[in-house]
């Protein structure tokens, strides 16, 4: 047995992380951990590879009993480990960011290093010029550095947390293709996800995790994704895995060649922007993550101003109007930071409707006098309706949980009825029961003759909801197509700014929809 | 021991927090009098309880608390935007300075209307003070916490120059002072025999008027959104330019009323030391008064008190009479440290992670059937 975990508890002010969790990895296993975000997955991890200390429990490590002091021990023993956060400076290249992360001993010199990370690389296909800047990089390609560097030591175990999160189509391929690579030489891995169509791809057997504790074990490959769907999220679930196609009308929401300079050195350059949302039709727009999607938001929302082009709403122009005179038109905005932007969380829940709110309802116009009588039973209903887990109207946004405060705010903005509605990240570290509740009420205010954009990393959800598909990258739109015309790999190569892709290379990439629809 | 965050922010101490630094302040300045050779009680006796024990001294109190409530209804609509503005004292003294200016060139004017123009004149200069680093603010996004506080010595350096120069008694034995002024430019007393002004009347409105504003306004709900998260305010729609021009002309509006208050009511001149550093202590009166209108009400109360116990301490205890500042600095010291138990509580073992109410019950739960 490489690791076995015995009745590991650790416990936070407030929750329990982890309950009584046991875990046994073979050699050469490929070893999935799934569960719901706040399933306690990232802090099992952590405990493994020292980082975290355990309350209780038990690990042994080649059949012996060890405790893990910290990552520096745990690396001594032959463990791994990529975090969803990489921790490399861009300033620094390939191979002096590995130096940093090794002792001189382990290294000898820097060319003897340099030679090290190209020939490993061959070996597992992880092709990296060692002497460019990491800023530089691809995300994927930093990824491969942070896999790189726990290759150069003798590794039992590499942990990986949701290593695909932030990756495209293509480059999760890749990345199976390296795991199965190195699983077959020996080393155990340890791969966190939620995604169930990878896990059935790659490993070998799964824990799942609901709450803190595991709910069962399973060999994917002989167990249906909605049997592991149901132990990763309660038996009561009933998982959509179909929506009807919206009926388009007439033309909402219309940006033409707009160029929107960015606002810092960080900012994305919005260049030649064109798309329109029609009445009952929701569009998707996939994308890694910054590649313009908060400043497309932004530009639609109000808060940043196009330096040319058009933009109009119902065929008037908008694009000097702020957020107020464009909510008033009927502009609905649920933005990706919900605790940062779409909600305050030192206030009640009734004051977090009023943010957005005030501009239809809760104040007598002229003298802005609020009337917290008729808010309060507006967020009472949004609660019911939505149901919000919250003590009341009066709870704060910061003691509710992601999902749920992500359920709120969605409700307030489909409360005001609006014609065009926004969605960046609807269901973003929302539990599988929230996002499924949330999807129904985005197809039901599509199906009532609103126009939707709907921008997500997340393909799944895209697929099932979108009448239209389209992509972003580099702060350049893709061509936007009815869903059928666009598979998945084409998706993917417009993911990475392959625009000119079309559907003609369908049948090389069958393997990849079928995975992704397989939930 | 240790110190650990905790789950919620502690509403019991949020309010006890400020009890909590005045008993310190006690403790404290009771061994502070002992170092010196007083005797501790007495001397607390003497500075907080001697000054306000008779009806005379404790109409002396409301006068100190006029200027100190004015200033601290302004700052308070700023510090609940989160604008931190520290200039209530430069607005003060430069509203003073032109409201006293005022007042000498109408000293040979009669009519209902010469006591309003003071007024107006001095709430206008003090909006025309904030007004500076409210431009900057705006306009070039200087900090406007070091802008106020360069703005104080500047006027502070303006009044000096005024009381040597234009604005001296011609007829003052060339003392840095201006004349007395008119009977006509001074506030009403409320009651003969005392010193207290109408002012404190003005004071209390404005009091009512911000938290109405606060509570049952959207002006006052999107300040206080602007306070608690500026993205979230920005994301709304909220006018963050004007919100911030809108909290700085107030407060330097309610400082140049403060100005007023003194100089045109108690004080009766221009001098060189008018203020007594009444922008200075509305901070902590805000502080004091968790940033509510009850609290800063009360709070004025105690700091009024610590300018009447110094004036005592002179003169019963033979101490200098800047142990006022001392008491307010203490005052402020203990309740930023206090203030962190808020946010955190004082654990003294390891084992009561598992008392906690939410692990108990979390323990308790019964696992889930598969």
């Amino acid at each position: 047995m490489r690791l076995e975990l015995l009745s590991v508890t650790k416990a936070y002010p407030g929750c329990i992380a982890n309950d009584a969790v046991s875990l046994k990895v073979e050699p050469g296993e490929i070893h999935a951990l799934l569960g719901e975000n706040g399933a306690g997955k990232s802090t099992l991890m952590k405990m493994i590879y020292g980082v975290v200390k355990p309350d209780s429990g038990q690990m042994t490590w080649n059949d012996r009993e060890v405790v893990i002091s910290g990552p520096a021990q745990a690396r001594q023993l032959g463990m791994g480990m990529v975090f969803q956060h990489f921790s490399l400076f861009e300033t620094l290249t390939v191979t002096e960011n590995i130096a940093l992360y090794l002792t001189p001993a382990e290294y000898g010199t820097m060319a003897l290093l340099r030679e090290r990370i190209v020939a490993v690389g061959e070996e597992y296909g992880l092709a990296i010029n060692p002497d460019r800047l990491v800023h530089t990089l691809s995300v994927g390609e930093q990824q491969r550095v942070e896999i790189i560097r726990c290759l150069l030591q003798d590794i039992q175990l590499l942990i990986l947390d949701e290593p695909t999160a932030v990756l495209t189509p293509p480059e999760v391929d890749q990345l199976i293709q390296v795991l199965k690579k190195l699983a077959r030489k020996g080393c155990s891995i340890l791969f966190i996800s939620h995604k169930l169509h990878e896990v059935n791809a790659l490993c070998d057997r799964a824990t799942i995790l609901r709450g803190g504790k595991v709910t069962g074990t399973c060999i994917p490959s002989e167990t249906s994704a909605s049997q592991m769907a149901r132990l990763m999220l309660g038996n009561e679930l009933e998982l959509q895995d179909s929506m009807p196609a919206g009926n388009a009308g007439a033309t909402r929401l219309t940006l033409n060649k707009i160029d929107v300079k960015p606002r810092d050195t960080f900012g994305i350059h919005l260049r030649d922007i064109a798309l329109t949302l029609n009445a009952g039709e929701i569009l998707g727009l996939a994308g890694v993550a910054g590649n313009g999607q908060d400043e497309l938001v932004d530009l639609i929302n109000g808060e940043l101003f196009p330096d040319s082009g058009e933009l109009s709403f119902d065929g008037k122009s908008i694009a000097k109007l702020g957020v107020q005179a464009r909510r008033k038109l009927g502009l609905g905005v649920v933005p990706a930071d919900r605790i940062g932007r779409g909600a305050v969380a030192n206030m009640t829940l009734i004051e977090n409707d009023l943010l957005t709110g005030y501009v239809t309802h809760g104040v007598k116009p002229g003298i802005n006098w609020v009337s917290w009588g008729g808010l309060r039973k507006r967020a009472a209903e949004i609660i019911a309706q939505y149901k919000v887990k919250a003590t009341g109207p009066e709870a704060t946004a910061r003691s509710l949980s992601g999902g749920n405060l992500q359920k709120f705010i969605i409700g307030r903005e489909v409360a005001q009825n609006p014609k065009v509605l926004v969605c960046f990240h609807p269901t973003w570290g929302v539990d599988v029961g929230a996002a499924n509740l949330i999807h129904q009420q985005l197809i039901a205010l599509r199906d009532s003759g609103a126009a939707i954009l709907i921008i997500s990393e997340d393909l799944d959800e895209l697929y099932l909801l979108a009448d239209k598909l389209g992509a972003i990258c580099g702060g350049q739109l893709s061509p936007i197509r009815a869903k059928a015309e666009v598979p998945l790999a084409i998706l993917g190569q417009w993911m990475t700014g392959e625009f000119d892709a079309v559907a003609t290379q369908t049948n090389s990439s069958n393997m990849n929809v079928e995975a992704a629809h397989a939930h | 021991m240790r110190i650990e965050k905790r789950l919620h922010d502690s509403k019991v101490m949020l309010y006890a927090s400020p009890l909590l630094a005045l008993l310190l302040t006690l403790l404290s300045g009771a061994l502070m009098f002992a170092l010196l050779g007083r005797a501790p009680l007495h001397s607390l006796y003497i500075f907080f309880i001697a000054p306000v024990s008779e009806l005379y001294g404790l109409s002396e109190l409301v006068v100190k608390v006029t200027p100190l409530l004015l200033c601290a209804i302004g700052l308070t609509l700023c510090f609940k935007a989160k604008i931190w503005n520290i200039g209530a004292e430069g607005q003060f003294v430069f509203a003073a300075m032109i409201g006293g200016a005022v007042s000498l060139q109408l000293s040979e004017s009669q009519g209902f209307w010469v006591l309003p123009t003071v007024i107006i004149s001095g709430a206008l200069a003090g909006m025309a003070w904030a007004a500076i680093a409210a431009l900057l603010l705006t306009r070039f996004g200087a900090n406007e916490i070091l802008t106020t506080i360069m703005l104080n010595y500047i006027a502070v350096n303006l009044l000096l120059w005024g009381v040597h120069g234009p604005l001296k008694d011609p007829n003052g034995m060339n003392f840095p002072e201006s004349a007395l002024f008119a009977a006509q430019t001074m506030l009403p007393v409320l009651f003969d025999d005392y010193r207290v002004t109408i002012a404190i009347l003005i004071a209390l409105f404005m009091l009512v008027v911000i938290w109405v504003l606060l509570g049952r306004t959207l002006l006052g709900f999107q300040l206080r959104v602007m306070g608690e998260n500026h993205n979230a305010a920005r994301f709304a729609g909220f006018k963050s330019n004007a919100l911030i021009w809108f909290v700085l002309l107030f407060s330097g509006a309610m400082a140049g009323l403060a100005a007023v208050s003194e100089i045109n009511g108690p004080v009766g001149q221009l001098i060189p030391t008018l203020s007594l550093g009444y922008g200075y202590a509305a901070i902590i009166v805000v502080f004091m008064g968790r940033m509510h209108p009850l609290g800063i009400l009360l709070a004025s109360f105690l700091l009024g008190l610590t300018y009447l116990g110094g004036e005592m301490s002179q003169m019963e205890l033979e101490l200098p009479k800047s142990i006022t500042g001392l008491f307010q600095g203490m005052l402020l010291f203990y309740l930023l440290a206090c203030d962190l138990l808020i946010g955190y509580r004082v654990v003294f073992s390891n084992r009561t992670l598992g008392k906690h109410p939410a692990i108990a019950a979390a323990v308790s739960t019964p696992p889930v059937s598969q």
